[in-house]
C-alpha cells in the first residue's frame, strides 16, 4: 500500500470540474445486475447501448435477446425488447425488422446461443442479407450453466466438460463464426472485438457503431463479435481474465474487421498481419 | 355476394389477408405447401411479407418477431412440421402473443398435439376446426380476432381434404367487434423514455432485475380458465330426442352429418355434435346434447384422441364408443377410406344395431 | 512536502463493486489500489490516490458501472509527505 493519501471518491469534486463520463448509459435503467465479478458482458452492454444513443437511434431500436448471462440486461435496458428462445434471436429479429423496416434491430446472443443452438439461423439470416445487426458475446463457454464447452471453446481450453482441456480428436475444433458469416453474400459488415482492456472496449464500440450504420444505410446484414471475460467459467481469478482472453481466446478468435466496405479479411490473414504482437488494425 | 371457386389452401390465405395478416413464414410440407405458396404470391401484393424459412424453427421464430411488433402474423405447417415448433408455441403463449397457427394436418392424429400442446409447461391454445372451406374462411378470420382479444395463440386445424378441394366462397373482411390497442407491442418507439416495453415469457418487469415466472404463469392460468368459460363453440343437430349421438370434428364431420341427416330422414333417432373449438372443448354443450342418449359414438380418423374429452365431458352419464379408425392413403397424407359416406353410415348403423348401452 | 497534480478525479460507487480489480491495472497512472476495508457485499473496492488524469479507462473496464469521471478546469495539487 503506497503512502499516498486516499482521496474522497464518494462525492463529486469540490474544485470546479466537469463530468466527462457517466457511470452508466442512459439506456440502462439500473446499473445493478447479478453477473459475476470480472464478467466482460457488462462492458459490451455499455458500448452497445452508448452506440445506439450516439447514433440517435434510441427511439427506433428493437433488441432481441437470447438466453445466457446477458439475459439479465433484457429487462434493464431501456430499449423496446423481445426476449427470444435460446438460439432463436436472429429469426425473431428477421420478423421484427420485416414488419418495422425503419427500426434498428439488433440481437444480443452468447456463443452457446448463436454458434451452438442457433448456428443455422444466424447463417441463413446473414445469407438472406436481413437488415439486422447480430451481436455475439463470445466467452468460449456456457457461462450461465457454470462454464461448459461451446462451439467456440478453443483447443486446450478447460471447461466443466473438457476438464483436461478441449481435445481436437475427442471434442473437435472451434468454429470461427465471424469467418463463416463474412463470406456470405448478404453480409455487409462483420468484425470481431474484445473487451480485455479500455482500448479494446473503445474499439468494440467503433465496430458496433459501424455495424449499426451499415444497417441504417440498408446495406445488408451486420455482425459484431465481442470476446468477453468469464473468470468463473474459465476457473481463474478475476484479475487474470483479460490476460486469459488475450492469450487463450484472442490468439484463435483474433480481433479485427472481417468484412467492411466490400473487403473480406480472413482470421488467418489477421493472424498473419499481426505476426508479432502489434495492435490489431481495426 | 360475390362468390369465387377457390381451393381451400388459397381460401385460408385469402381470409387471413382479409383479416389484416401481413406476415407469414413457413416451410413447404404436404398438405400445407399450397397455403405457403398462396401467401408467398399474395402478401407482397398487399404490402406484407412471406418468408420461406430455412426450417420450421425459424419460421415460428420469424412470426414471433413479426407479431411482437403488433402486426397480425401467422405461421403453419402440417403436424410433423408443427412438432418442431412446439417449444416456441409454448413460450409464445407465455409471452402472451396473438400468433395464428395453421395446421393442414394429415388426418386427425394431431388432436392431442393441437389441444394439449407438445411444448413444456402449462399453456393452452384456442383450436378451431373448420368442417369445410366456407367455415374455414370465417374461422381463419375469427382466429386473428380471438388471438388479439386474448393475446394468445390460436390454431386452425385443417387437413388434406380442406387443403385440396374447391368451394365457391365469398371472402370479405369480417368484423368481430372492438379490440384493445396493442400498447404492449414492441415497435422501437419508446426506447430511452423510461417506458420501453418488453415482450417476454419470463415475467420481466422493465427496470427491475430478475424474473418472476410464478406470478406471470398464474396470471396465464386465470386467462386460460376464462377462455375455457367463454370461447367453446360447437354445432349440434337432432339432439333433443336422440338415442344415439355421433360426435365428430373437421372434414370427417361432413360425412357424419350427412349420414345422420339421412338416417333421421328414415326416422332413426340419431343426433350429431360437432366441436368447432377443439380447445376449449365444448363439454357443457356435449353433456346437454347427450342428456338422455343411450349411447355416444365418437367418429375420429385416428386411434382415438378426442374420445378422451368426450368421456371427460360425460363422466359416465352415457356409454361412449369409438367408431372411427386410423385411415390414410399410401403416402400417409390422411386421405383414407374412412372419408366415405357409406362407410361412415355403416359405422353408425353398427352402433344402432348393437348399442353398447343396451336397449332402452 | 511535495505536490502531486491531479488533472481529473472519479467518484466510485463502492457498494456496487464486486472486487474484480480490473480497474487497477487498467489505470495508466496506476493511482487506483484495492481497499483494506470491504463493502456491504463483502468485497474490497478501489481507492483513488493523487495523479488521476481523468482518462476514464477505469470506467470503461468496470463491469459494475461504479465510476464517474471528472476533469478539473485547473489541475489540483495534493500535498504529500516526501
Amino acid at each position: 500500500m503506497s503512502r499516498l493519501p486516499v482521496l474522497d471518491t464518494d462525492r463529486p469534486p469540490q474544485a470546479s470540474a466537469v463530468k466527462i463520463a457517466r457511470d452508466k448509459p442512459d439506456l440502462l435503467l439500473t446499473e445493478r445486475h447479478d453477473l459475476c465479478p470480472g464478467c466482460g458482458e457488462p462492458l459490451a452492454m455499455r458500448v452497445l447501448l452508448e452506440a445506439i444513443e450516439e447514433l440517435d437511434a434510441s427511439r427506433m431500436a428493437i433488441g432481441v435477446v437470447g438466453i445466457g448471462c446477458y439475459t439479465a440486461f433484457s429487462p434493464t435496458m431501456d430499449v423496446d425488447s423481445i426476449q427470444a428462445l435460446h438460439g432463436r434471436a436472429p429469426s425473431v429479429a428477421t420478423g421484427a425488422k420485416r414488419m418495422r423496416p425503419e427500426s434498428l434491430v439488433f440481437t444480443l446472443q452468447g456463443d452457446g446461443d448463436m454458434v451452438n443452438e442457433g448456428l443455422q439461423e444466424v447463417i441463413h439470416t446473414a445469407a438472406r442479407g436481413e437488415s439486422v445487426t447480430c451481436v455475439l458475446l463470445n466467452n468460449g463457454v456456457f457461462g450461465e450453466t457454470g462454464g461448459h464447452m461451446t462451439a467456440t471453446t478453443v483447443l486446450g481450453q478447460r471447461t466443466k466438460n473438457s476438464l483436461d482441456g478441449r481435445d481436437a480428436a475427442y471434442h473437435g475444433h472451434p468454429i470461427l463464426i465471424g469467418d463463416l458469416l463474412a463470406q456470405l453474400g448478404g453480409t455487409a459488415y462483420a468484425a470481431r472485438g474484445a473487451v480485455d482492456d479500455a482500448a479494446g472496449v473503445a474499439r468494440a464500440k467503433r465496430m458496433l457503431r459501424r455495424a449499426f450504420q451499415t444497417q441504417l444505410r440498408g446495406e445488408g446484414f451486420s455482425f459484431v463479435e465481442i470476446l468477453t471475460m468469464c473468470p468463473t467459467g474459465w476457473f481463474i481469478p478475476t484479475p487474470d481474465g483479460p490476460g486469459y482472453l488475450d492469450e487463450v481466446m484472442g490468439t484463435v478468435h483474433v480481433t479485427g474487421e472481417l468484412k467492411a466496405g466490400g473487403k473480406l479479411t480472413t482470421t488467418a490473414e489477421l493472424i498473419a498481419r499481426r505476426g508479432g504482437r502489434e495492435a490489431p488494425t481495426a | 355476394m360475390s362468390r369465387e371457386l377457390i381451393e381451400g389452401s388459397a381460401a385460408i390465405a385469402e381470409a387471413a389477408i382479409a383479416a389484416g395478416c401481413r406476415f407469414f413464414a413457413g416451410y413447404p410440407m404436404t398438405p400445407f405447401t399450397e397455403v405457403l405458396e398462396h401467401f408467398a404470391r399474395r402478401l407482397p401484393e398487399v404490402g406484407g411479407v412471406c418468408i420461406n424459412a430455412e426450417s420450421e424453427l425459424e419460421a415460428v421464430g420469424m412470426a414471433w418477431g413479426a407479431v411482437s411488433t403488433g402486426a397480425r402474423a401467422a405461421t403453419g405447417s402440417t403436424g410433423q412440421g408443427l412438432s418442431l415448433m412446439q417449444e416456441s408455441f409454448s413460450e409464445i403463449t407465455r409471452a402472451e402473443l396473438p400468433l395464428v397457427i395453421v395446421n393442414m394436418a394429415r388426418g386427425q392424429g394431431d388432436y392431442y398435439q393441437s389441444t394439449r400442446g407438445g411444448g413444456h409447461g402449462d399453456y393452452r391454445h384456442i383450436v378451431l376446426a373448420p368442417i369445410d372451406i366456407h367455415e374455414a374462411v370465417e374461422l381463419t378470420q375469427l382466429a386473428f380476432h380471438l388471438a388479439d382479444a386474448w393475446r394468445n395463440p390460436v390454431l386452425i386445424y385443417g387437413d388434406y381434404l380442406l387443403a385440396h378441394t374447391y368451394e365457391a366462397v365469398d371472402i370479405r373482411a369480417l368484423d368481430f367487434g372492438e379490440l384493445p390497442a396493442k400498447d404492449w407491442a414492441v415497435d422501437g418507439s419508446l426506447g430511452g423514455t423510461g417506458h420501453s416495453r418488453s415482450v417476454n415469457p419470463l415475467g420481466f418487469r422493465k427496470g427491475e432485475t430478475g424474473v418472476d415466472p410464478d406470478s406471470m404463469w398464474k396470471r396465464l392460468q386465470a386467462k386460460h380458465d376464462a377462455i375455457e368459460r367463454e370461447e367453446a363453440r360447437c354445432e349440434t343437430e337432432f339432439v333433443d330426442d336422440a338415442e344415439t349421438v355421433v360426435v365428430a370434428f373437421g372434414s370427417l364431420a361432413k360425412f357424419a352429418r350427412y349420414a345422420v341427416r339421412e338416417l333421421r330422414g328414415e326416422g332413426v333417432r340419431v343426433g350429431y355434435v360437432r366441436p368447432i373449438t377443439l380447445w376449449p372443448f365444448p363439454s357443457q354443450a356435449l353433456a346437454s346434447a347427450c342428456d338422455g342418449a343411450a349411447n355416444v359414438a365418437v367418429l375420429e380418423q385416428n386411434a382415438g384422441q378426442m374420445i378422451d374429452d368426450v368421456r371427460l365431458a360425460l363422466l359416465g352419464r352415457a356409454p361412449v364408443v369409438a367408431i372411427g379408425e386410423i385411415s390414410t392413403d399410401p403416402a400417409g397424407f390422411g386421405v383414407g377410406p374412412l372419408l366415405d359416406p357409406e362407410r361412415v353410415r355403416g359405422r353408425i348403423e353398427a352402433v344402432l344395431e348393437a348399442p353398447p348401452g343396451g336397449p332402452r | 512536502m511535495r505536490a502531486i497534480e491531479s488533472r481529473g478525479t472519479v467518484t466510485i460507487a463502492k457498494q456496487l463493486c464486486k472486487g474484480c480489480e480490473l480497474c487497477i491495472p487498467a489505470c495508466p497512472p496506476r493511482v487506483l489500489e484495492m481497499s483494506e476495508a470491504h463493502n456491504e457485499q463483502g468485497f474490497p473496492y478501489p481507492e483513488l490516490r493523487p495523479g488521476c488524469t481523468g482518462c476514464g479507462a477505469c470506467l470503461l473496464v468496470c463491469p459494475d458501472f461504479c465510476f464517474e469521471v471528472f476533469l478539473y478546469r485547473e489541475p489540483v495539487a495534493h500535498e504529500v509527505a516526501p
